[in-house]
Formats: structure tokens, sequence, C-alpha cells
């Protein structure tokens, strides 16, 4: 399981490991203790606003110069998209999805088990200055979706999430709360809050909290 | 609160996202061990604060987490200019 | 009582819709529509408080936002108690439960009326700093009594059952106010493609319009209001918020608004429903069509209820179909007033005389007024009134054309009623929060909005504009310069018809001569709420106090919730009189947020109880909860403090967790370290210039403990960073600093260091962190690893390896913050708990001890070991700590915090430098922060040589141990120093190594 990427017998520049174990251990997202599954199944029927966890996706945090040929390129390869390098911007090609961050930095979403062998991939592909680090214990995203969601974005975060300057495929990383988020419009009433690890309890109390007044149904 | 404009999002954000970090342009000194101490000192705890045109360095903290320049005049809170790190404030004090 | 000064008709009143409410214990009837102010009065009742200084009864006076008087306490129960509240602002519902709050104990019946008069001359101006200065041990008595006596009100003692939140807004156009002017604006900016936000503190838009008999477009001014409501309404990029005040205007166009949802409602709001909501909103543009308030004059005895402003009395009759008196007397300096007159004619009750000011004014409205045969007496003034709790008649006496003396006989008028126009007063008060100084325009007779640098657009009344024809103009103009200014193209609005008015010209007059000097006239009040009169004013002229916001502070007019809003002019011109000077040369005080008072829980929203302050938790968080940890906040992090028995005390726990740990092993849940992912080919390079030892030659698979300093040679920070590839390197860092480290190296990477090849990404969270330590941690790990050679040799101290633990791919670490051998384990986030529970699941044959934080901290003090930010403050050098081994002056780059250490002031032989400390009293335990003296009998104050850092009682050691700073202590090993202590003891400690166990490492090293 361990990688190095140097010829045997070189110093390995970086290490790289598939951090998953197998499918015997148990997994708990930031939320397992919420028991969402069960919320869910004891929802009421209707309500201004939804909210389920995407959880245990694969995160990966990509640093790199969009001068560098060899990095647009090798991420564009391996990931079947190319960088978005309008700023605020996301792309989505199947199951990968890619949001920026700042000029240098994008994150990429995909499914779990497929964090390490994207990992390994790109590190091949790619030549010159980078890096590629796994981020996918420490953060879940949130998706909140009805009618009411846009409501209770406004009462979290002083981003303009108006259509006209907040359209589908936008993404924001701002304060949430007293917490922070990375905001992305998925489609018209939907939304999906990247948040860190240690902050879900807080932002899922304010989440409860704040759309008390819409009714919260709660998906799985 | 500020209404700033991150030169690297390319949008206004509020200030709640930024951190302040002082005044720009403040470099530091090539060679430190051969600096005396009024020169270090001068470098590491003196600062202006000038009433009008202060050249500011802003952190954008929840954002992109780059730091960035804003010209902003003390008195009315105007912020006339943000630039890059690297770049020279276009608006800069008379005299 | 009976509605005994209500209409049978017209009015916005539901008189189909009766309610009930409680004023002062008694029952009265009102009606949907009404304001608690209206239904008063309605109801007959004068008296709504007491004076604060004199105790004089007071009515209402006004019927909005800049009432004075009728500011009262609602609230049916304990928890719904809501001070401060305009009765002319608080709309009437069923059940509604109010009283006053000046007046002890009742307004109707005032025992401080007693010695009022007294109290009145034992109250000048000033009376705070001349009779509370000294002595000033009685202050606490006197602000029992003020407060009382203040009618200040009083918060709730049990919680709020409402919920309040805040909610983030952006708009194009924010227009703040909903009378004509700011009902053109919207319709004009929203027609051209604006979003817009309207907002209005009144529960319907239409401001003046509502209780105006103008018509526009043919139709009632308040029905044509309607139509534009109504399209407005039906815009979707249009916000209108009614029973909302802007409050505040900040920098960049950031205002907030205090909506009231529910408070027309109930007492608490409906189940499921937010009370107050405060709308943060950013605004490219700000109309502010704030209006304006008319100003009272100041004449002998206009505080005795039944004194009222003109238009107030014509809101009272127009809008809530209610008459407040049956006699009046109106008294103005101006054309408009005149409709008051009219307004009151047509109920049939009796207008006994118009006192108009001007020797000769000429208008539409006094042709009207005297064709109906009511008196008018010009060249003249209302100079004082008769009686004392409602009035009973006044004195008119003629006076000089500059309104400076009485010059001719006085003539008393009997009434009760007694309304007063000095003009209007434009609503500055926004204008000016952002640090714009209004401007005096003599035209109008008032202050207008001065220049800003807001993108700020200003019409109708706060213009002084008054005219409707030119109010709705204004309203329309504003809305197309916004548009345009927003690069939309501007739609074109048609003006409705309006009939124009032929006015005279107003006169500049605020305070009505008496035939006696100011000084010993009838009390002439400028600040109703606070008392201040007009001869208050002049004595504080005299006494020095020209600034006018020295006498702002002196007599404390302007001070009150109302911060004025009536008063502050009158004053003004007051002083400007007795100075000699014009008023823009005196000047105003300043107009700060908020606009008008505002509920504690609108402010804080949701961000209370639980949502006050995240809480943040490590993956093992619910395993900590259920065995029973106690908590110790780091940072936002909740992280176990300590994890006793059922039985223990917190030092029998703690002494079982470091026993267990020294003799066993003890597992620590580390997840909260910062931890920061380093890669590029320059990251060696990076971490030599931000660190204070070396790095170049930290191979592959080795860690190494760092210290991080600042510029000027402090430590700031410190941790390990393990070299995972040659140019891949994890960094931690403390609890508390992670985020400010990653920040610090953003940057001198970003501003200094651009051409270093590094990036870093924080994954403090990623990683769950857990620290097996103790003679049997190695005995555990064998049986969930088998895929790394655990054997000393192989994995040595310093060293990591990746490997398997309990199913799952794990970084492990042999470092040690303990002292002994120590394993910390890292797995991705989601399996944390798997491998915590898998540990203990083997841990129980050694008697695997969960521990806190509290335990670590005592075994590192035991080992010496330091922890930023409780050993060191920001003032202390490597040096200092005795830490020259993690300095190395041998790097080629000059890293940071180098230059600084070799500072004249950082060389010196007397700096406080960490040392170890041993009570001579073994069982005496030191207090952290206890300062150290040479002599503990010296004189106070003594000469402090330092404090203690760290401080613990060490069950391994069997006594006492503690860290702390001493002048020189590096060199004064075996020597005593002394603690005095606050409950007089004295412990005597001696100097020592910080290391008190296993001074040469040999326990980590096995």
């Amino acid at each position: 399981m361990s990688e190095t990427l140097a010829p045997e017998n070189e110093v390995a520049t970086v290490a790289v490991m598939n951090q998953l174990p197998g499918r015997d251990v148990r997994a708990e997202s930031p939320l397992y203790h919420a028991e969402m599954d069960k919320l869910a199944a004891r929802n009421p029927r209707a309500g201004g606003v939804l909210l389920r966890e995407l959880k245990l996706l694969g995160h990966l945090t990509l640093r790199g110069s969009q001068d560098n040929q060899s990095f647009m390129s090798g991420c564009e390869a391996v990931l079947g998209v190319a960088l978005p390098t309008q700023p605020l911007t996301s792309v989505e090609k199947g199951s990968v999805s890619v949001r920026w961050i700042s000029p240098d930095e994008w994150l990429v979403v995909l499914p779990g088990d497929q964090a390490f062998e994207v990992e390994r991939g790109l590190r091949a592909a790619i030549e010159g200055h980078y890096s590629v680090v796994n981020v996918s214990g420490g953060q879940t995203i949130l998706e909140l979706s009805g009618p009411n969601a846009i409501d209770v974005l406004k009462k979290s975060t002083a981003l303009d999430v108006h259509p006209s300057q907040f359209p589908v495929g936008k993404v924001a990383g701002s304060v949430f709360a007293k917490s922070t988020a990375l905001v992305r419009r998925s489609s018209e009433d939907t939304w999906e809050l990247v948040i860190r690890r240690s902050f879900a309890d807080y932002l899922w109390l304010w989440l409860q909290d704040a759309s008390r007044e819409y009714g919260l149904v709660i998906k799985s | 609160m500020f209404y700033i404009y991150c030169p690297h999002c390319r949008e206004h954000r509020e200030e709640e996202e930024f951190h302040a970090k002082g005044q720009a342009h403040i470099a530091r000194p090539a060679d430190p061990d051969n600096c005396t101490d009024e020169e270090w000192g001068n470098y590491v705890f003196f600062r202006k604060n000038p009433r009008g045109l202060h050249h500011e360095l802003w952190y954008h903290s929840t954002g992109c987490r780059k730091f960035f320049n804003v010209t902003r005049d003390t008195v009315s809170y105007e912020i006339k200019e943000v630039y890059k790190i690297g770049e020279q404030p276009q608006v800069v004090a008379k005299g | 009582m009976s509605q005994k000064n209500r209409l049978q008709s017209g009015g916005r009143i539901d008189r189909s819709k009766a309610l009930t409410f409680t004023y002062n214990g008694r029952q009265y009837k009102g009606y949907k529509g009404d304001s608690v102010a209206s239904a008063l009065l309605a109801n007959g009742v004068d008296i709504v408080g007491r004076s604060f200084k004199y105790s004089r009864p007071r009515g209402i006076v006004a019927a909005g936002a800049e009432e004075p008087n009728a500011v009262l306490q609602v609230g049916a129960t304990e928890a719904t108690q809501v001070p401060n509240v305009r009765a002319t602002q608080q709309e009437l519902f069923d059940g509604l439960v109010c009283s006053a709050t000046n007046g002890w104990p009742s307004a109707e019946s005032d025992m401080m009326a007693a010695f009022g008069k007294v109290g009145g001359k034992m109250m000048p101006p000033g009376f705070y700093y001349k009779t509370f200065m000294f002595p000033q041990s009685m202050w606490e008595t006197y602000e029992k009594f003020i407060r009382k006596a203040a009618g200040l009100g009083r918060a709730p003692l049990v919680n709020d059952p409402d919920e309040y939140d805040n909610m983030n807004q952006h708009c194009d156009v924010l227009v703040v106010g909903g009378g004509a002017a700011g009902l053109m604006a919207a319709l004009t900016a929203a027609r051209s493609g604006a979003r817009v936000i309207i907002a209005d503190e009144q529960d319907e838009f239409g401001g003046h319009l509502l209780s105006s008999r103008e018509r526009i477009g043919g139709k009632p001014a308040a029905d044509w209001a309607a139509e534009i409501v109504d399209e407005l309404a039906k815009m979707p990029d249009v916000m209108m918020l009614p029973r909302s005040t802007v409050n505040g205007y900040h920098d960049h166009n950031f205002l907030t608004i205090h909506e009231r949802r529910t408070d027309h409602i109930a007492d608490k709001a409906p189940e499921g429903q937010i009370r107050q909501r405060m709308h943060r909103v950013r605004a490219h543009w700000v109309v502010l069509a704030t209006g304006a308030h008319e100003r009272p004059l100041v004449f002998g005895n206009n505080d005795v209820p039944g004194c009222m402003v003109a238009g107030a009395v014509s809101t009272y009759i127009n809008r809530y179909g209610v008459v407040p008196g049956n006699k009046l007397v109106l008294m103005t300096t101006n054309d408009t007033a005149y409709q008051t007159a009219l307004d009151w004619a047509d109920t049939g009750r009796e207008v006994v005389a118009v006192v108009d000011t001007r020797a000769n004014p000429q208008g539409e409205r006094i042709e009207a007024v005297r064709k109906r045969g009511i008196k008018v007496v010009t060249g003249s003034a209302v100079i004082d009134v008769q009686g004392k709790k409602r009035v009973s008649g006044v004195s008119v006496g003629s006076i000089d054309a500059k309104g400076e003396k009485v010059t001719g006989k006085v003539q008393h008028l009997s009434c009760d009623t007694v309304a007063s126009s000095g003009g209007w007063s434009p609503v500055v008060h926004l204008s000016c929060h952002t640090g714009s100084r209004p401007v005096w325009n003599d035209e109008i007779i008032g202050f207008v909005p001065g220049a800003t640098v807001q993108k700020q657009l200003t019409a109708g009344g706060i213009n002084g504009t008054y005219a409707l024809d030119k109010v709705l103009a204004e309203g329309v103009k504003a809305g197309k310069e916004a548009a345009s200014r927003l690069g939309l193209t501007a739609a074109d609005t048609q003006l409705p018809n309006v009939r124009t008015v032929r006015e005279g010209t107003p006169m500049a007059l605020f305070h009505i001569p008496h035939t006696k000097p100011t000084s010993r006239a009838p009390k002439q009040f400028v600040d109703y709420q606070n008392d201040v009169t007009a001869a208050g004013i002049e004595l504080a002229t005299r006494e020095g106090f020209e600034s006018i916001e020295h006498v702002k502070r002196y007599t404390a007019m302007g001070f009150g919730t109302d911060q004025g809003k009536l008063g502050n002019i009158n004053g003004m011109a007051i002083t400007a009189k007795v100075l000699g000077k014009t008023i823009p040369d005196t000047g105003t005080t300043v107009f700060r947020p908020n606009y008008t008072p505002i509920s504690f829980g609108a402010i804080v929203g949701r961000n209370c109880n639980e949502l006050f302050d995240p809480k943040r938790y490590s993956a093992m968080h619910k395993w900590h909860l259920e065995n029973g940890a106690k908590f110790e906040d780091v940072g936002q992090w909740k992280r176990p403090w300590y994890f006793p028995k059922a039985g223990e005390t917190m030092q029998q726990a703690l002494d079982r967790e470091c026993t267990a740990t020294r003799e066993s092993v003890g597992i620590l849940d580390a997840s909260t370290l910062g931890k920061i992912d380093i890669q590029g080919k320059d990251a060696r390079e990076f971490l030599g210039r931000v660190y204070t030892n070396a790095w170049a030659k930290l191979a592959v698979g080795k860690c190494r403990y760092g210290l991080m300093c600042k510029e000027d040679g402090m430590v700031f920070d410190d941790g390990v960073t393990s070299c995972l590839g040659e140019n891949h390197f994890v960094m931690t860092t403390t609890t508390g600093g992670a985020a400010g480290v990653l920040e610090w190296l953003e940057l001198y990477h970003q501003t200094e260091w651009p051409e270093l090849e590094v990036y870093f990404t924080s994954v403090t969270d990623h990683w769950a962190t857990m620290t097996i330590s103790g003679p049997n941690s190695r005995k555990l790990l064998s049986e969930l690893c088998d895929d790394i050679d655990l054997d000393k040799d192989s994995f040595k101290f310093m060293d990591w390896r990746e490997g398997t633990v309990a199913g799952v791919p794990a970084r492990v670490f042999r470092i040690s913050f303990t002292g002994e051998l120590s394993y910390e384990i890292n797995v991705q986030a989601n399996y944390g708990m798997h491998v915590w529970e898998k540990l203990f699941e083997h841990g129980a044959k050694y008697n695997l001890t969960p521990y806190g934080t509290e335990t670590m901290h005592i075994l590192r003090a035991e080992k010496g070991f330091i922890i930023a930010g409780q050993d060191t403050d920001g003032s202390v050098t490597p040096i200092d700590l005795g830490m020259s081994w993690c300095v190395s002056n041998n790097k080629p780059f000059s890293y940071i915090g180098k230059r600084g250490m070799v500072r004249e002031d950082c060389v010196r032989k007397d700096r406080k430098q960490l040392v170890g400390l041993k009570p001579k009293d073994p069982k005496a335990v030191l207090p952290e922060g206890a300062q150290a003296v040479d002599d503990p009998n010296q004189p106070i104050p003594m000469k402090m040589l330092g404090h203690v850092t760290s401080s613990y009682w060490s069950a391994n050691l069997g006594r006492s141990i503690a860290l702390g700073v001493i002048k020189g202590g590096h060199d004064r090993m075996g020597e005593s120093v002394y603690y005095p202590l606050a409950d007089g003891r004295v412990i005597e400690a001696e100097i020592c190594s910080p290391i008190f166990l296993d001074p040469k490492g040999e326990r980590q090293n096995v």
C-alpha cells in the first residue's frame, strides 16, 4: 500500500498513501452520530428546507500554477475535465467535481474509493511544482435544497446568493454562521456546503435552528 | 464593516472574510544579520499611522487565502484601490 | 372608561375589531389599527409618565419615533417584558399589557412629586457632576435611585422565550422610508430593473400620506400610496419591509434594519415565527427618504399634558379617528400647521385660536382658517400654559418681530390642548452615522444632510422639501439617478397630479420669550425626556460650556432613548442665541446608531446559548462523552480535561491517570493539534527559515521538534515536523496556534519568498491522532499492528513509519510529550473511532488509561517540556527558555527570529528565564501566576522577579513541581525565591532544573 514514486533505492520525494481500510472497518462521517438515516425515516413529509450529508466522499486539494502546462493538462487528463480557471466557478463531470478555490488551488471531490487512484494518477501525470493532498477525512458536504434553502443561507452567510450574483455552478468560500464553508450552487435550489469535520456538529445544530421556521426535512 | 474587493476572487466580500495585517510594503531587510539594532527595530516595530491614504496588507482568510494590498483613506474609510502582492499602488498621498 | 375622544368615523382604524388592553393595571378598549398612543388618547388618558428630574406629569406629545414621553414597559408576563417601547410605535393588539415606566410608584400619584419642587432646585444642569462626584462611595445608592426614578424601564428577569435572528441582504437600492418620496424612488428604481429593498418603520407604507388629507392623481393620498405598494409588491426583486426601522448606516453602504415581525400580533411570537429580525444590508445605493420631524416650540410649562406637536394632533385625528382634547389653541411659526386647526374644526370640536408668531401671515391655509371663523392672533405667542395634570388655559402675548421680547398685554385663553409648530427638522440621523456633518439651511430653517463619501441619495423631507409635488419629483429623481449610476436604463415614472398650496414664509423661532427672564419664567422644556430647560441651557452656557458637545453632556440634552429627536435643534438654537452665534456656527452634536432603541435579542439573533460560539469536536468525541470526560476549552475545541471514575475527585483522577501512564500505558486524543501538509522542492529550505533549528539534514522517516519565533526573537509556537518524503513534510502546531501558524507561513511565502516552491495545506481535521504513552505502549501497538517492525533499534525514537493499525492504514510517529515510550497513531478521521475502540479492546489487560489535557500537562511538566502560550507569553526567547539546543546559528539563511534574538534587550543577563521550581514544602502547590520575590518582608510594592507559569501536584514524584520565569534564573540554581500570596501565605521554592524526571531521557528511548 505504501507508494514511492521515485525509482527504487532512491529516496521518496512525496509520501502517498492509500488511507482506506478494508470494507469491514466502520467509517464514521463527521455527522455519523447525528444518525441522519434514522431522522430521515421518521421525517415530516413536507418542509421548506431539505438537508442531507454527502458523506465519505474523496476530497483532494490540488495546488499548482496555471502557467504549469504539465499541471493543467495532467489534471485534465486524469480528472477527465479541465480545472476551472475562471474565479469562483466549478466544473462537474460524472462523479467528479472540481471547485475553484484560488488561482492556484482547487478542490476535487470524487467517490471516496477513487481518491488514492486519482492522486497516484495525478502524480504520475504531472511534472514540476504542484501538490496533491488527500483531505477526505477532514471535511464533509452538506446539501441544502428546497424553496427556503436560500433563506437559510441568508441567515448564515453574507454572500450574495441572488441568482444574478450566484448562478448555478458558482463556488465561494466564506464565513458561515461563526464557522466557514465553501458554498456551491449545484442547481437552482440546491446548495452544497463543504465544511470542516470539527465544525460539523456546530453547523448541524445551526442549520436545524435556522431552518425551523420553514420546516426541515432530513434526507438520507 | 468594510466591503472589500478581492483581486483574486474578483468580487466584493464582507470584511469578516478578511484579516487586516497592517501596513503594506514592509520588506524584510536582505541581510538581517548586518542590520543595526535601529534598522532592525524600525523594520520590526515601527509603523505609519497616517491621516488619509494608507497602504495596507489584507488576507482573504475564508476565501482564496491570498494576501493583497489595499489603499484606504483612514478618515473616510474609502477604499481607493486594491492590488496584488508585488504590485505598486496607483493612488498615493501627495507631497 | 369609554373612548370619549374617538370619532364616529374616519381614520384607518377598523371599528369592527375592538381590542382590549391594559395600561397601568386598568383595562381599556381600542381598535385594530390603533397605536397604543392613539388608544390611550382615545380613552382620555392624559398622563403617560413622570419626568426624570422634576417628576412632572407628562403626556403624549408626538405620533412617531420622536415621542419622548410615552415610553412604556410592555409585556404580560415576566419573560416577555420589553422596556423603552414608544407607545406611538407600538401597534395595539388584543390583550396587550403595558405600563408607564417613569413615575414611582405610579405615574398618576408620584411620590417624587412631593419633593419634585425641591428636587428640581437640587438638580440643576450638571447635577451628575456636581452632586455625584463626591462621595464616590455613594454612587451605587444614587444610581439605584436614579434608575428607578429615571424611567429606564427594566429587563425581564427570566429568559426571553422568543426566537430572533439576523439575515444578510444585498440590493442595488435600499430606500429608507416608505412615504411619498421613498415610494416614488423605489418604484422608479425597481421599474428600471434594480434589486430594491424598501423599509419603513410603520405597519403600512405611505408615511405622512396615511394621515394626510391631500389628494394625489385625483385620489386620496393613502389610496394612491396603496396602488404603488401593490405594484412594488408584485415585482420579484423588490423586498418590502414594513415595521422595519433602518437603525444604522455604516461604512461602505452597510445598513442594519430592525424588523419587528410579530410585536403587533401578540406578547409572544406565534409558534414557529421569528419575533424580530435584524437585516444586515449591503446596498449599492441608498436613498434616504426619512422625512422630517416637526419641532415643538419652547414656552412656559410646555410640558403639561395636552401640549402636543401640531402635526401629531392631525395624525391622531386623520389616521386614528381620535381628537386628543376639546378646546384647541394652536401656536405656529408657519403656514403648514394651520391644517391642524382645520382638521380639529372638522371634528366639530372648538378651535379657540390660532396664535401665529408672524405679524402678517399670508397663505391659502390661513385664508381657509379665517374663512371658517376661527380667531387668528398674529404677531403673538403662547408664553405659558396653566394647568397641572392637563392644560387648562394659556397666556398669549404679542411679541416683537424677532420673537425675542413680549411687547404687549398678555391675554388669557381657556383651552385643554396646545398644539405648537416651530417648523420641521429633516431626519438627518442616518446620513450622519457615517461621519458626515449636516449643514444648516436658512431657507428651510433646519439641518440637511452634508457631503458624504457613501453612495447615498436623498429625497423629500430630509432635504427640507415639504411640498408634496416636489417631494414626489425628488423621489423619482433619486430613483432614476440610482438606476443610472448602477448602469441601468432609468425608467421614467410619470408624476401624478398634485395641487400646489400657496404658502407664506415661515419664521425662524424656537424659544418663545416670556415677560420674565428665562431663569425666572415658568419652566420652558427643550428636552422632555431628560428635563432639560431653556434656563438650564442658558446656565450651562454661562458656566462656560460653549461647545454644543459640552452643553449636551452638561445638561444631558439628547441623551435619552429619544436621542433628542424633538429637542436638539431647539437646544442648539438657544445655545446659539446665548452665545450670540448662528446655529451653523454653534454646530450639531453627532448622531450615532441606533436611530431607535433595539432589543438585544435582535442584535444577537441565534448566536446565543448552544450556538453562541462554535464548538469543535474530534472524531472520538462521542467516546469521551460516554466515558465521563470533563472537558476543557482549548480555542474552540472541546478537549477531554480528565476522565474521573465514579467518586473520584479531580486530583484523584489525575493521580491515577499520571501513574497509569508512567507505569503501564495511557492514551490521549491528540487530534486537535494543528497539522499542516507541506509539499514542494523548497519545503526543507522554508522550514529552515521559519524554525530556529536546522532542517537541512532531517532524513525521510525522521521527526524533529522545532521552535518558531517572530522577527522580534520571541517564541510563538512549537511542534514536531516530520519528513514524509524528500519534498514532503507534515508540521504540527499547538492546538490554539494552528490557524495562526498557517497564516504565518502563507504570509512569508506570499510576500517575502514567493520564489520558494512550496505549498501548505491544513490537514488538522483530516487525521485523527491518538497517542499511546507508557512502558507498555509497544506491546499494545504490536497487538494491532503487524506490518511495522516495532523493534527499538528498527523504529527508533523520533522516527515515523507507515503501516496498518487495527486494519486501518496509519502513520505512526514515535515521538513523546510525556517522556515515556510513545506512539502517535494517525489515521484518516473517518476511522479514528474504530482504531480508538480497538486500542481499548486490546488495552484492557495493560490497564490502558485515557487521560486528558491536565494529565498531559503534568507529565510534560515533569519532563520540563514547555507549552507555547502557557510557559511563553510573547516575551520569551528560546534562550530564555533554556532551549539554545533548539537554535542553530550555522544556517546560511537568517531565519525568522535570529536577528531579533541578538538585539541588545534580548541578550541581557537579567532577563526572565524559565526554570524549575520546587516548593520547600513538597505538599504546597504554587498558584500559576504567583509572583516571585527575593525578600518577602520587603515593603510593598515589592521588587518582582518573575512568575509561575505552570504548577502541579506530581503523583509520580510525590511532590509539587512548577515551572516559572525568574530574572537571571539560569544562574541561580539552588537558590530560594519566595511567593507571597494573596491569602497571606508565603511559599518558598528552590530554583532548579525544569527537568524533574528522567533527565537523561532513558524512558523514551527504550
